[in-house]
């Protein structure tokens, strides 16, 4: 029991847990999923579904971070991959072409990728402060894709890429498979290959790990390369559930709640290890609070204030510090009486 | 001589750690007005006792006494507030804050809320006086050496109405002119009624300073002792249990093989750090550094790795001309370095033993090609072993670990890549006797066994011990190249780096 406890994911799991038994009771079958002309339907499926985008920029987020790192720009990149995508689509000649559709989405992920050497280059090759050097593109990046869409929301009526945000393969929404596909590469790329101790050891402690022969600029530049990527993907998505791009408000504050989601799933800000399952777990926790805010009828006035006291509690019990100071209050006396008193502690 | 009371009594003292129990029973105590040493080899529970006692860490079993009374201190803060100060190994102070702001942190003067500047440099100014320091007390503290950063974090915790004053291996990174300044302290200090808790490695300044020490083993008592009461060698014996000739084993080492120049430096330089010196390392050959602190001996191992970027000069290895531009390359060149500073420069705290030890080898082979587990697995527990680290737990956090074992964590990690040339900067410094021959005798193997060696150390016994030649630095200067033979003794050597001459 203590050791399940201690699991560093236990509270993530048990907030979410909380979460959805909320939901099943201000919402009569909440957790019923149904077959529906062959596809999966129901509350649970939805969450996943309209919490992908945000679970793909949390994975790249949680790389940058783990660098003691942060991108800011994840939400201009989401924007001008949209953008991008639609522009291409909307000048072909046969929307549904899947040739056209996928040369479109090549060139929105390229130019995502592009953007992330941009990011990567400024913070190892010339060496900004992340937060300064990506607040550029965050800031420039909503400019270009408004620029991209000449200021308007460009639509398309494309059905293959429709398939991206909106579709289904094999009974599941697509971009949950999408999702599951990038999740399995980074967890191979970082766990089975060695790319997350290098990152680990970059984020905890940067010239040691020069001095071991790291090349520290080659990790960050990657980091900051494969975190627009996931970006671009999410913006994909995002554009191609509506079939429309908006350059203005795509993405919008999209980074915040990634790096939200990377801090909830315990990966300290400060870098060093991550955790890739409790980054997903935290991009769910933020999902699922927004769909809870719907179903139990939060008055719509409240409802940021509601999730800010939400985010703050699930931060609190977080954080060791502060459930050390609430559930342990009695630990250490501060003045000890002579009785002799059995100090009893599970495993210091 | 009837003692007085003691002022600090610690009796029984427990703690366990998962896996390790690093104290056992222990009892210690302190009079006031005497320097104590607490003596043991590194993971013998020394730095363990005084976090307990400084509230760091809670205890399992026993108590502890201040002044008769029975105290238990939740935090450092608490501890420093009851007069007990610590001065750490690392001084931890804000180097970018001004020497007073240093002294006073967190307790400025102030009226009304206001912080009074003019008072604060003035008391600072006094304090520091009283410890024959003039320093300028606006300058930040970085512009001032470590030495002076020390007593700098000295003349803080004294001016908090200490009691009890802990100097947690303050001598490892002073150089002998600066060890009399500490000492001249610590003695008026200690006529002031200041019990001092000293721990140190070097046993000369024990046997200066010390009246009494006690000593720990595997985290238990051995015993104490009146300093005058114990000789050196039933000193050592006690720490590690067992006779210690093995120091002197290393003695009458069989020159080095003729052998082909591995690495040649040619007039190598970097404005600021080191004139151009020129310098050649042979296969299988020791090449000592001697030379006070900051002296440049640091600064020509970063240019031999890499890590800083030569101004002026050629680097030949193997006879060939290379640029070394980054710890990579070097790296890729086998050769590697043991930084003198382990915290900042060596280890990643927040990784376990076993990924700080592969982590050169899996950055040479990059990271597309992870190391598989099982052969991670053989070549860790192989190191563990022959290293003799404790706790031997490869999964361990490397930040638990004592200084002595984090330092052979760190010479694991290239010895595994199986470097030619490897480069150790006070490899021995803060570390135990023991530890310490373990890492000269495999020193003198490694170099036996064909691998170059350059070796600094502040200790020049050390040097002469296993070198087959010295350097001698003064002023970032390479002053002299001596060979290691019978006229070379370490007069001499002391000699070369005053003058700054050959003699």
């Amino acid at each position: 029991m203590t050791r399940f406890l201690r699991h560093r994911l236990f509270w993530p799991v048990a907030i979410l847990v909380a979460l959805l038994a909320l939901n099943l009771v201000f919402t009569d079958n909440f957790f019923r999923v149904q077959m529906k002309d062959g596809h999966l339907y129901g509350s649970l499926i939805d969450i996943v579904r309209f919490g992908a985008p945000l679970i793909l920029v949390s994975l790249g987020m949680t790389l940058v971070i783990a660098t003691s790192g942060i991108d800011l720009s994840v939400g201009s990149v989401v924007a001008i991959a949209g953008a991008l995508a639609c522009l291409q689509i909307s000048d072909l000649g046969d929307q549904n072409s899947i040739g056209g559709v996928l040369g479109a989405v090549g060139i929105a992920l390229a130019l995502s990728v592009v953007l992330g050497v941009w990011n990567g280059l400024l913070v190892a090759g010339i060496g900004i402060q992340p937060i300064i050097a990506t607040l550029i593109l965050m800031v420039a990046g909503r400019g270009l894709a408004q620029l991209i869409t000449d200021g308007q929301i460009t639509t398309v009526n494309s059905s293959p890429y429709k398939l991206i945000g909106g579709g289904y393969w094999l009974t599941l929404p697509f971009s949950i498979i999408i999702v599951a596909v990038v999740l399995a590469l980074t967890a191979f790329l970082t766990r089975r290959l060695a790319l997350g101790l290098l990152i680990e050891s970059v984020g905890g402690n940067a010239e040691a790990s020069r001095l071991s022969g790291i090349s520290a600029r080659g990790v960050l530049i990657t980091v900051y390369t494969f975190c627009a990527l996931c970006a671009g993907i999410a913006g994909l998505m995002i554009s191609s559930n509506v079939s429309s791009a908006d350059g203005n408000n795509a993405g919008l504050w999209i980074e915040l709640d990634a790096i939200l989601a990377v801090v909830i799933g315990g990966t300290s800000l400060a870098g060093g290890r991550f955790s890739l399952g409790g980054t997903v777990l935290g991009a769910l926790i933020i999902q699922t609070l927004t769909t809870t805010i719907y179903s139990i009828g939060v008055p719509p006035e409240t409802t940021l204030l509601f999730k800010a006291l939400v985010v703050t509690i699930v931060c609190l019990l977080q954080s060791p510090a502060f459930r050390e100071k609430v559930f342990h209050r009695r630990r250490r006396p501060q003045a000890p009486s002579p009785v002799t008193e059995e100090k009893v502690r599970v495993s210091a | 001589m009837a003692a007085p009371a003691p002022i600090l009594r610690m009796s029984g003292i427990g703690k366990q750690f998962p896996g390790v129990k690093a104290l056992d029973g222990v009892d210690f105590r302190l009079l006031p007005g005497e320097v104590h040493a607490l003596m043991g080899e590194n993971g013998a529970g020394k730095s363990t006792l005084i976090k307990v006692l400084t509230g760091v860490y809670d205890i399992d079993a026993g108590e502890i006494e201040l002044e008769g009374r029975r105290v238990a201190f939740s935090s450092p803060l608490a501890a420093q507030q009851a007069g007990i100060s610590t001065v750490y190994q690392e001084v931890n102070l804000c180097a970018n804050l001004s020497v007073a702001e240093n002294i006073f942190i967190g307790r400025e003067p102030r009226r009304l809320g206001r912080i009074q500047w003019k008072k604060m440099r003035r008391r600072a100014e006094e304090i520091l006086s009283r410890l024959d320091l003039d320093l300028d007390v606006s300058a930040p503290l970085s512009s001032y050496s470590l030495a002076i950063q020390q007593m700098v974090a000295i003349a803080r915790a004294v001016d908090i109405d200490a009691k009890v004053l802990i100097l947690d291996e303050p001598t490892s990174s002073l150089d002998a002119g600066e060890v009399a300044q500490l000492f001249r302290v610590m003695r008026r200090l200690k006529e002031q009624g200041i019990a001092i808790l000293f721990v140190s490695h070097f046993l000369d300044q024990i046997y200066e300073i010390s009246d009494r020490m006690t000593i720990l083993r595997n985290g238990t008592l051995v015993g104490e002792y009146l300093t005058s009461e114990l000789s050196q060698v039933e000193l050592v014996g006690k720490m590690i249990g067992r006779e210690l000739a093995d120091l002197e084993k290393l003695e009458g080492r069989p020159p080095a093989r003729e052998a082909a120049p591995l690495v040649e430096a040619e007039l190598l330089g970097r404005t600021g750090a080191i004139e151009p010196f020129t310098l050649t390392i042979h296969e299988g050959e020791v090449v000592g550094l001697a030379g006070l602190l900051g002296s440049g001996r640091t600064e020509i191992a970063r240019l031999l790795f890499g890590a800083d970027h030569a101004g002026t000069g050629a680097l030949k290895i193997d006879g060939q001309a290379v640029s070394l531009r980054t710890p990579r390359s070097a790296v890729a060149r086998k050769i590697a370095f043991c930084s003198e500073n382990r915290r900042a420069e060596g280890l990643i705290p927040d990784l376990t033993v076993r990924e700080n030890i592969i982590l050169a080898l899996q950055a040479a082979r990059g990271w597309t090609r992870p190391i598989p587990r099982r052969k991670q697995d053989e070549l860790v527990d192989k190191y563990i072993s022959a290293l003799n680290i404790r706790p031997a737990n490869p999964e361990q956090l490397v930040r638990n670990l004592s200084g002595g074992n984090q330092q052979k964590v760190l010479l694991a990690r290239w010895l595994i890549l199986e470097p030619r040339l490897l480069i150790l900067d006070e490899p021995t410094r803060g570390i135990d006797v023991g530890a310490k021959a373990e890492i000269q005798r495999l020193v003198a193997e490694l170099s036996d066994g064909g691998m170059a060696v350059l070796f600094i150390s502040a200790e020049l016994e050390e040097v002469l011990r296993l070198s087959h030649k010295v350097g001698v630095l003064r002023d970032r200067r390479l002053v002299a190249e001596l060979d290691n033979d019978e006229s070379l003794t370490t007069d001499r050597l002391t000699e070369t780096i005053a003058s700054g001459a050959i003699s």
